[in-house]
């Protein structure tokens, strides 16, 4: 007959190498505390983001180690989800295509404030003193502004075409004064929306652009807005530090007299590539970089490339341009030598290469290959790939030294 | 005999006769999810281009849907795909848009 008491014992006997292994970490911590890693003092300058656009998850990277630190769940649908960054390198907002808002911490590795804020979106900025957040919706076609701390809604701005109807939002950047400048694809416009005061927004509007802005860009030092046309060839140009600002056309016609090919992906402009006194940008439907002289923005030469560009990125001190493309060739990236405007090297770092992001001080570029299921890391000098992580379906990739630069 | 049980299948699915072998089924299900998602939402529920859910396209002929895929829309940024799959495969991602588009299996990456 087995007593209760036997059954103590024996309880306690089997019981206790089991949990002693778990109560001494327990223990020992009260007396030295080691922090664990991720909430170790440690600064944001290289880390980043990468995309996972199936999975609704964006990996935490550090570009010094060249490694994954970790992953963060739960942020619904990613497919062309990008992230603006909080003025201290540490935050970053991500918004996802659902019209999900969710403000993400690298350092604790965790969603730290989310809401769903439109039905479908695709992009978004925050201000110069990064308290305001912005998203651009295509449903309902407009913009939202947010607090950045607490994500409440401050303003509503509907985008609205000719016919009273709402136009889809892009190409949306932040500009100097608590400004945002963004243009509207369906009513071929460009509007400005001085939010210094969120309760009473004031917004600025520019029509008859050119047909069909698809996105835009703003440079570096806030003064020059250009957005790309998808119904015709060219782009639209706004001198922002003009007395009076108005929109004028360049690179008009670039291809005239040849039928444009099929567009499968459209080019991204925000990778701004302006270097050498000149700007670097996608043409639309055909298979080569334009260039343009950044004070006259007459063509000054176009570069032929081995696919439809689509993002067009020099690397931080302007020596190179790199560029990706549209499938069927987006396995392709070539690099462009900026002073003899030539092609001086191509490969093939994987399939589906949706994204490319220098660091901080261009030594290495991070290339995201969706298919792949990979993002390489390539050093710029040599070519020769620094580090291969294996991430699912990577897009995107965000670096936390966005935070210190205007329009992005 | 041997004859037997592919002459049962193009009875059983005559509409289905010239679907592409599996391995480029599952490639134009990834190009459904991913690239076309570059437009119209990775789940199709629309961004730049319109929603393509079995409920946004129930009133859509088939044929139309075929077209549109294959030789693009002008006017408007969808292009025709003619470049990169067969008449007939625009018509197979057709039909499979209508009963409703598949997910498609989880990424296989090495922990």
């Amino acid at each position: 007959m087995s007593t209760r008491r036997q059954l103590l014992q024996q309880g306690s006997a089997t019981l206790l190498p089991t949990l002693l292994p778990a109560l001494l970490p327990a223990l020992v911590g009260c007396k030295t505390a080691p922090p664990t890693p991720q909430f170790a003092p440690r600064g944001s300058g290289d880390l980043g983001l990468v995309i996972l656009r199936a999975s609704g998850e964006v990996a935490v990277i550090d570009s010094s180690q060249r490694r994954v630190l970790g992953i963060i769940k739960g942020l619904g649908d990613l497919s062309h989800a990008a992230a603006v960054y909080a003025r201290d390198g540490a935050r970053a907002f991500v918004f996802g295509r659902d019209g999900g808002l969710t403000r993400v911490n690298l350092l604790t590795q965790r969603i730290e404030a989310r809401v769903m804020q439109a039905g479908n979106s695709i992009g978004g900025a925050i201000s110069q003193d990064g308290r305001l957040v912005v998203a651009q919706n295509y449903q309902p076609g407009g913009i939202k502004v947010f607090d950045a701390e607490t994500l409440a809604l401050r303003a509503d701005i509907p985008a609205l075409g000719a016919n009273g109807q709402r136009s889809r939002v892009v190409g949306l950047a932040d500009l100097p004064g608590q400004r945002f400048i963004y243009s509207l694809f369906d009513a071929d416009a460009i509007c400005i929306a001085d939010l210094s005061d969120p309760d009473r927004p004031q917004v600025q509007r520019f029509d008859g652009i050119g047909r069909q802005p698809y996105d835009a860009l703003v440079s570096p030092n806030g003064r020059h807005y250009i957005a790309g046309l998808f119904g015709e060839d060219g782009l639209a140009l706004i001198d922002l530090w003009a007395e009076r600002p108005e929109v004028r056309r360049i690179l008009g016609g670039y291809g005239r007299g040849e039928q444009p090919l099929p567009v499968y992906k459209m080019p991204h402009l925000r990778g701004w590539a302006l270097a050498g006194g000149t700007a670097w940008l996608p043409a639309i439907g055909r298979h080569e970089v334009l260039v343009a002289d950044a004070q006259s923005w007459q063509e000054v030469a176009r570069i032929p490339v081995a696919g439809q560009p689509v993002f067009v990125m020099a690397r931080p001190d302007g020596r190179q341009v790199w560029v990706n493309f549209a499938l069927p060739d987006y396995h392709k990236v070539q690099v462009i030598d900026v002073p003899s405007r030539r092609v001086i090297h191509s490969f093939e770092p994987g399939r589906a290469v949706l994204h490319l992001e220098f660091t901080p001080r261009g030594e290495a570029v991070w290339i995201s290959c969706r298919d792949d299921n990979k993002v390489q890391v390539v050093d710029t000098a040599s070519f020769k790939t620094l580090a291969s992580l294996d991430l699912p379906a990577p897009s995107g990739i965000f670096m936390s030294a966005r935070a210190a630069r205007l329009g992005l | 005999m041997r004859l037997a049980p592919t002459l049962l299948l193009l009875i059983a699915l005559p509409a289905w006769a010239q679907e592409p072998a599996p391995a480029r089924q599952q490639q134009l299900i990834r190009m459904l999810r991913q690239d076309c998602g570059s437009c119209h939402g990775m789940k199709l529920t629309g961004g730049l281009g319109p929603a393509l859910t079995r409920e946004a396209l129930a009133e859509r002929p088939l044929e139309s849907m075929a077209a549109t895929i294959f030789y693009g829309r002008p006017g408007t940024p969808m292009p025709g795909w003619r470049g990169l799959m067969t008449e007939d495969e625009a018509a197979w991602m057709a039909r499979l848009l209508r009963a409703g588009a598949p997910e498609e299996p989880p990424a296989k990456v090495k922990p």
